[in-house]
């Protein structure tokens, strides 16, 4: 009952900040109520007892998702253009894409059902060896690190790769070496 | 950021403190929620407050680009190393059994150690590379501008 409660609560706060969200141009106080959007993920994610995914989210998008988008700002500009054209066809695309959306989880078992795809393949076998495998308490870490090691080297190689992906884009690194070529010829 | 003396004061307290809290997101994530993942952009997140405050320049003496951009690599190859050495070990790739052979659950122990480091390192470095590249660029904007 009172987890109900912080639910509704914390998914009013969400829809609000939301709205605040669109409404805002200064992208300042965008960037900051994005952070504060990200927290109340957070929050929301502690009281499904994902606890992993919330300190994810904490971290990276209230904090250092933040740090990059006040970085993008300081590049580019303060203030977002008022828009020229109305904003009718938008808002129906946008309408259809999200009634789309919702007629999509209809068909999605509900939270915790016992027999959702996700409890009855391959879950049960991991939560009654992993004792016995590898004696550790959290199974989580049992399943992502040994179980499911393959899929994590390839999270790893993904971080990787954006990581490589932005800095050549932008660290500035290609043009300083056109400029070197440049002398050098 | 030279006047705001309140927030220097609380950053050089916060910054330890949370580095300690990522590693023992670390090295605690066999038996709580955690693990190489969270650390690492907790660990990310401490120096890129200690780069918000104090500047570039000083988070880049304590953590010099350098080491950032070779730690990125580094996790990867720690994580899939492991693999290899099991291989060697005559075992499956990542099969961590291999490492204590006798007793299967302690193999377990070390292998997740081992991988679960490889991907604090990189992801520390990634955050903090993507961090360095997006700060380091020329336009600074001073403190009124915003």
């Amino acid at each position: 009952m009172i987890i109900t409660i912080i639910d509704i609560v914390l998914f009013f706060m969400l829809v609000m900040t939301a709205l605040a969200i669109v409404r805002r141009r200064r992208l300042f106080s965008v960037v900051m109520l994005a952070g504060v959007f990200s927290l109340l993920t957070a929050l929301l994610f502690v009281t499904m007892d994902a606890v992993d995914v919330a300190f994810t989210e904490a971290a990276v998008g209230a904090g250092i998702s933040t740090v990059l988008m006040l970085g993008t700002i300081a590049q580019t500009a303060r203030r977002e253009k008022e828009p020229t054209r109305s904003g009718v066809l938008p808002f129906f695309v946008v309408t259809v894409t999200g009634a789309a959306l919702v007629y999509g989880t209809l068909d999605m078992p509900s939270f915790g059902d016992p027999n959702a795809p996700a409890q009855v393949h391959v879950g049960p076998d991991y939560l009654k060896n992993s004792v016995e495998d590898m004696d550790l308490p959290n199974v989580v870490t049992s399943i992502l690190a040994s179980y499911r090691g393959y899929d994590t080297l390839g999270e790893t190689a993904v971080v990787f790769t954006a990581g490589i992906g932005v800095l050549l884009l932008i660290s500035g690194l290609g043009a300083r070496r056109r400029r070197e070529d440049e002398e050098d010829s | 950021m030279q006047h705001h003396l309140i927030l220097r004061v609380i950053t050089k307290l916060l910054v330890s403190t949370i580095i300690l809290f990522a590693l023992y997101v670390q090295f605690h994530g066999d038996f709580s929620p955690g693990g190489g993942f969270q650390a690492g952009v907790i660990m990310a997140a401490a120096f890129i407050f200690y780069g918000l405050v104090f500047g570039l320049e000083n988070v880049q003496k304590v953590f010099p680009p350098w080491l950032v951009h070779k730690l990125v690599a580094l996790g990867v190859l720690i994580f899939a190393g492991t693999g290899v050495v099991s291989m060697f070990l005559g075992y499956d790739y990542l099969d961590y059994d291999a490492f204590a052979p006798h007793h299967p659950s302690h193999g377990q122990h070390y292998g997740i150690l081992a991988v679960e480091l490889g991907v604090l390192v990189t992801v520390t470095g990634v955050m903090v590379a993507i961090y360095y590249a997006f700060a380091g660029r020329p336009p600074q904007v001073s403190d009124e501008d915003w």
